[in-house]
């Protein structure tokens, strides 16, 4: 039977947004076409195992600053992993770490591990609410992406390196230049939580997908019964609308 | 103006507020007087000749307020927020209500409680629990206790402190302080076979090493110390063993104190509510009341509203139940499920400021654990659809489960189908619900109910 696995980075850890609400839908849509799925917890001073998708959640300030340190260690083994086709889903504190480094109001740098050209700036207020982004991945028409958020961390992309989506109520990565989150190739990190992935189906296939074409799989995936998942989006979306 | 006429204008407008229907008063007049006179909390608290009493926890305030207020009085005559309005505004409108009292027993939201603390001065404070709460409106753990240490740095030696040994972070606070009654629970029979997946503070709050725990009771709650620095649970004084549960009518259990042991049968389930018990008994004590009076309180005590409350609804029992955070929810299903029955259920779900605009924590609910008892079940309230969601992720069958975003609806579906019934709600879900269960004739409001 064709099987993804997950590498789940630290979930005692970075699990504040009910980050394991990301995990249920991917396993639950994998479980509902007869796809098997394994998630591996990764903790401190574990080796990176093999995996085809990276999962790195959001942790309290406290938390995150006890991994800080451990997770420089995955910090080329996971660049290689990205090369070899595998994904990586950074969500919050974890979308942060993906960067260059997280900046404290006292200029104090917490390290990240440099995946993606982007850095973080603590901002002087904490960017709070309902949120819902146009997402176009691959080209594809245009997606709606819904959810919530709530950062204090400002964070600017690179130069030629492509937001998530673009903010059509929200905050996004700064409040200021329309972006939200980062995609660069199989790897995704995004302010938005809610959890993420269960009332945004297309992109928990999308990244499914993603997984089985790493193996060798055709990516394309039979459609599922969505009709909750998309009214709990609707509802969002209109309540990010207020 | 002198003090005097403005606590007069601000009674003036409980008794607006109260035939207009518009809440009972339970935060309006005190709103006022706060506006009208900053320092109206330490003038109200200076007139109850026994001063106050004030419990705070992220989960189990207005239960364990109400199991001291069973013990207290008689004989005492108190004043209290029982309404739940438990900012600054809510405990001054009830010092205006309650000019004859003798003492003040306050609930205080944790957030609030540094400022309205510091303010009354309280004779004792309960420092209950610190679980991960509407994030969006609180921020995270460690600010909360970070204003608690800074609180407890503040206050004057004549408080004494009633705290909660099993919550590493709470046994963090006001660790050297003279006077302070710790409690626990002591009965490892009653441990989890293991650490929930939601549990906070799980690292060491001195040096982030990991905790060892020969007892976990409930979250992050039990008998921890860490294997690294040696910081270890403070022994508690007062704890409870031989815990046995009853079923979803009580649960009995041994109370030792200082002043001697007695068996109580709490006429509430839950071990969650065995630590309400707890604080309760403890901070009854450290105010005076006997070993007796303590025992007899705690079993005459009936429940809060929306805390396991029991109704008569479509020709069978429906019971009420708050759920506002992971670790609250995470007990109400762990108290649930230990009866196998499948059971028709009614989950509603608001996304308003007092429940967090941010939904996400009901992914850290079990209710995965509960999903194989539910035979029926209707979601309502703002966020129905997200809720309807979260349990067919959990692995409720699809047509299990019904979409009624409108309450009078969800509630008339219930009625048809009749029998016994569980109503799980977010804290405004509960009192739109209760709000038309009143309509219906089927409880009290809210502020008269808890007088």
């Amino acid at each position: 039977m064709t099987r993804i696995t997950v590498g789940h980075l630290y979930p005692e850890h970075l699990n504040i947004y009910a980050d394991r609400g990301n995990i249920a839908a991917l396993e639950r849509r994998c479980a509902w076409r007869g796809i098997g799925f394994e998630a591996i917890a990764i903790g401190p001073g574990d080796a990176l195992p093999d995996a085809d998708l990276y999962y790195l959640g959001g942790g309290q300030d406290r938390d995150q600053l006890l991994i800080a340190d451990d997770i420089a260690r995955h910090a080329e083994p996971l660049r290689a992993a990205v090369d070899g086709g595998a994904g990586v889903l950074a969500v919050c504190g974890g979308y942060q770490l993906l960067g260059h480094y997280y900046r404290g109001h006292q200029g104090d740098e917490m390290r990240g591990i440099g995946l993606v050209d982007l850095v973080t700036e603590a901002g002087s207020r904490r960017m709070i609410g309902n949120i819902m982004l146009d997402c176009r991945l691959d080209g594809a028409a245009a997606q709606r992406l819904v959810g919530f958020e709530n950062h204090a961390g400002r964070t600017f992309l690179g130069e030629g390196v492509q937001p998530l989506g673009q903010v059509v109520h929200g905050h996004g990565n700064n409040g200021e230049d329309g972006g939200e989150g980062v995609q660069q190739g199989s790897v995704i990190g995004t302010y938005v939580h809610g959890p993420l992935l269960p009332k945004n189906p297309w992109l928990s296939d999308w990244l499914i997908g993603r997984a089985l074409e790493r193996q060798g799989q055709n990516r394309q995936l039979p459609p599922l019964d969505d009709r909750l998942e998309l009214e709990a989006q609707r509802v969002a979306a209109a309540i990010a609308a207020r | 103006m002198l003090f005097e006429a403005k606590v007069g204008l601000a009674r003036a407008t409980a008794v607006t507020s109260r035939t207009t229907g518009r809440g009972g008063g339970t935060t309006l007049p005190g709103r006022l007087l706060l506006r009208l006179q900053a320092d109206a909390l330490q003038r109200l608290v200076e007139r109850l000749p026994k001063g106050a009493a004030v419990v705070s926890a992220t989960n189990g305030k207005t239960t364990t307020a109400k199991m001291a207020a069973s013990i207290l009085s008689p004989p005492l005559r108190l004043c209290r927020n029982a309404a739940g309005a438990n900012l600054a505004s809510g405990v001054a409108s009830a010092m205006l209500r309650g000019e004859d009292a003798d003492l003040g027993l306050f609930e205080v939201d944790e957030a609030a409680l540094p400022a309205v603390a510091e303010a009354l001065a309280p004779r004792a404070l309960v420092l209950g629990n610190l679980f991960r709460d509407q994030l969006d409106r609180y921020g995270e753990l460690e600010l909360i206790a970070t204003g608690w240490r800074d609180l407890v740095a503040r206050l004057g030696p004549a408080t004494t402190l009633v705290s909660n040994a099993d919550d590493p972070l709470v046994a963090s606070i006001g660790r050297d302080r003279e006077r302070h009654t710790w409690f626990g629970l002591d009965d490892p029979t009653a441990a989890l076979p293991e650490m929930q997946h939601a549990s906070d503070s799980k690292w060491c709050v001195r040096c982030g090493a990991r905790y060892a725990y020969t007892a976990v009771y409930l979250g992050h709650l039990g008998d921890w110390r860490c294997p690294a620095c040696g910081d270890a649970r403070p022994q508690p004084s007062v704890t409870a063993r031989e815990i046995q549960t009853d079923g979803l009518d009580a649960v009995g259990f041994r109370l030792c104190t200082p002043a001697g042991d007695v068996a109580v049968r709490l006429p509430l389930p839950g071990v969650y509510n065995v630590y309400n018990a707890l604080a309760a008994a403890a901070l009854a004590l450290e105010l005076g009341a006997g070993l007796e009076q303590v025992r007899a309180g705690l079993e005459r005590f009936s429940a809060a509203f929306g805390r396991f409350e029991r109704i008569d609804f479509g020709g069978g029992e429906a019971v009420l139940l708050l759920v506002k955070n992971p670790a609250g929810g995470n007990e109400v299903i762990r108290t649930l499920a230990a009866d196998e029955a499948p059971k028709r259920m009614l989950i509603a779900l608001n996304d308003r400021i007092a429940d967090g605009r941010d939904v996400s924590w009901i992914w850290d609910v079990d209710f995965e654990r509960l999903a194989p008892q539910i035979g029926s079940v209707i979601c309502c309230g703002t966020r129905a659809a997200e809720m309807a969601m979260r349990l067919k992720y959990a692995g409720v069958a699809l047509d299990r489960i019904e979409v009624r975003t409108d309450m009078d609806e969800a509630l008339d579906r219930l009625a048809a189908a009749g029998g016994s019934s569980y109503l799980l709600a977010t804290y405004t879900a509960m009192l739109d619900l209760r709000g038309r269960l009143e309509q219906r004739g089927l409880v009290l409001p809210f502020w008269q109910e808890a007088a």
